[in-house]
């Protein structure tokens, strides 16, 4: 039956909280941590960010009736208490597929993360997970290449593959970056990387930044006999000189680029990743800002969300901490979101973060990057957290040492490779890691020295983002 | 006193990946490796190669993979036997995952001349 227009203020929960609603497969799911203004019911509060970041206004008004708003509206079907937190609660939204553009992230992130985070009546505003149906998953490319395709172009298998992102971050011209990339290179690295800071800034243009490097992987490989790359940082001012630099790394045979997707933007990140898919180049992905939005534990966006968001746009590697390095990061989350990465399956496990079963289907994998204040003695727990998926990186770690670069690269390698050796011969690596790494040092002088250099360093701080647990 | 730089000098050194930075296994570590793999459920797959051609995607098969192989003996000396046939090649072991379609493990036993 036709309804009535009736104009004024509704209360949200009036319509938007349906605690008997039992979501479809195909809806998007979400799971937000609300932290109300005093006075406000939790219902109110939830039917509002499920109006607010679906069909609804502030107001009641007629061209409402011109549509069925009950088959396009988000419904608010649940609300949790979160573990340890009484002003706090979780709220879970269901949206209809409808609401979003097919294979488009931005879209997604447009609706859910808008302009519900400013609302008044919420004092923050956390999303902490999404679902995504498979429905949706179906319409987005997902990593250009993927775990498997990586490994068989780089030709690396059963082990973590290892990287270096190349120091000093800024100033450095072209020529000198290009040796320290050959340094490290022929010292065992599987990868170099552009620091993200580095563009096309005045000391070192791209183009020359990118013949530089090309000749240093290029050279590496001859020397080694192993496949070696470097992350060519394609992050531009425009798509138009964002693809220009990457046409050029093509150009230039080499097999990986690099984007920042947060700064870049999830458009231009999914654009360069359909490039990168047309064009068999490697994808590297970092994610500056993203500590910006994902560090508040009441406030802002789960990293884990924006984890499966990339995964969803486009990368074949990204960076996801490191637990033991410098950066922030707990155990037990990071777990949670790298599973997101690489699993084709991932079931709800709150003591892990995850709030649904995740259905990735087909979509590729993406390889877990650590790096970040580590150095030859995280390795054993590095291999032991990360597993062979992953891309362990040791900038300081690497050019910090004694004699330079190249024995840095061939101090990791070592201690790597001595690291999964044992992990495959049954030892259990983070607790026997110190004896593995001394056995591994007696027939590398490079690693000895690294322990040496090394065996003070730690960054043992609390993590301020914790998984809400009891 | 004359000067004494404490800076060593870094060699580069052509390696085959995997395990190319560890001093070459004894017949225990390798029979340790070849249990991971059994014990993965992966497949157990010997390949060999002229060094000339080390860095080639394929590596030529000696014989099949060994579908469903779990006795450690049978590969160890199947191993064996492509190093006698092939003396001057690189000699690896894979261990093949047909879940996946890659490879789990993959390091060289014997290195060729």
């Amino acid at each position: 039956m036709a309804k009535k227009y009736d104009a004024g203020v509704k209360e949200y929960r009036d319509t938007y909280w349906t605690p008997d609603y039992v979501p479809l497969d195909t809806d998007l799911l979400a799971c937000f941590k609300c932290t109300g203004q005093e006075g406000v019911p939790k219902e109110e509060v939830a039917a509002a960010v499920a109006a607010e970041s679906s069909t609804g206004t502030w107001s009641t008004v007629w061209s409402e009736l011109l549509t069925d708003l009950d088959f396009y509206k988000g419904r608010c079907y649940r609300i949790e208490d979160v573990p340890g937190d009484k002003e706090s609660f979780y709220a879970f939204i269901a949206y209809p597929l409808d609401l979003f553009e097919e294979g488009s992230i931005t879209n997604v992130l447009t609706s859910l993360v808008g302009n519900v985070f400013g609302f008044k009546a919420l004092r923050h505003l956390r999303l902490e997970d999404i679902r995504f149906p498979m429905a949706f998953i179906k319409t987005c490319m997902g990593p250009p290449n993927g775990i498997v395709v990586e490994r068989d172009r780089m030709n690396k298998y059963g082990r973590p593959l290892l990287g270096c992102t190349i120091k000093p971050k800024l100033g450095l011209s072209g020529k000198n970056y290009g040796r320290v990339v050959y340094e490290c290179l022929r010292g065992g690295l599987d990868f170099t990387k552009d620091d993200e800071n580095i563009n096309s800034q005045p000391f070192q243009r791209w183009q020359n930044r990118f013949e530089f490097v090309a000749e240093a992987v290029k050279l590496a490989e001859q020397e080694t006999g192993e496949k070696k790359g470097h992350y060519l940082n394609c992050t531009a001012a425009t798509p138009e000189e964002m693809y220009e630099r990457a046409e050029f790394a093509k150009e230039l045979g080499q097999p990986i680029i690099m984007h920042d997707y947060i700064t870049g933007g999830f458009t231009a990140n999914t654009g360069l990743a359909k490039w990168c898919r047309k064009n068999g180049m490697l994808l590297h992905i970092h994610r500056a800002m993203h500590a910006v939005i994902d560090r508040h534990p009441k406030h802002g966006i789960h990293f884990r969300v924006l984890a499966k968001c990339l995964r969803l746009s486009g990368g074949d590697q990204l960076h996801t901490g490191t637990v033991v390095g410098k950066l922030e990061g707990d155990r037990q989350s990071t777990l949670g979101y790298i599973d997101q990465l690489r699993e084709s399956f991932v079931p709800e496990d709150r003591s892990r973060g995850n709030f649904f079963d995740q259905d990735w289907g087909s979509m590729g994998g993406v390889f877990a990057v650590a790096s970040g204040g580590i150095h030859v003695w995280h390795m054993p727990a590095l291999v032991a957290i990360f597993g062979d998926d992953s891309v362990l990186q040791f900038g300081g770690g690497t050019h910090g040492h004694p004699w330079g670069s190249a024995a840095g690269a061939a101090a990791n390698r070592v201690a790597l490779e001595a690291c999964v050796k044992a992990r495959n011969a049954g030892r259990e690596i983070e607790r026997e890691g110190r004896d593995i790494l001394l056995e591994a040092a007696k027939h590398s002088p490079e690693l000895a020295i690294a322990l040496e250099t090394w065996k003070e360093i730690k960054f043992e701080f609390d993590t301020v983002d914790k998984l809400d647990v009891n | 006193m004359p000067f004494k730089s404490t800076v060593g000098d870094y060699q580069t050194v052509a390696t085959l990946e995997t395990f190319g930075f560890l001093p070459p296994m004894t017949q225990d570590e390798i029979y340790d490796q070849i249990a991971y793999i059994i014990a993965q459920g992966w497949s157990p797959l010997v390949e060999h190669v002229h060094p000339s051609n080390s860095m080639a995607t394929y590596w030529s098969f000696w014989k099949l993979p060994f579908f469903g192989e779990k006795d450690l003996g049978v590969i160890v000396s199947e191993l064996e036997a492509c190093h006698r046939a092939y003396p001057d090649h690189h000699v690896r072991l894979v261990g093949y995952d047909a879940y996946t379609q890659s490879q789990g493990a993959c390091f060289v036993v014997f290195e060729g001349r």
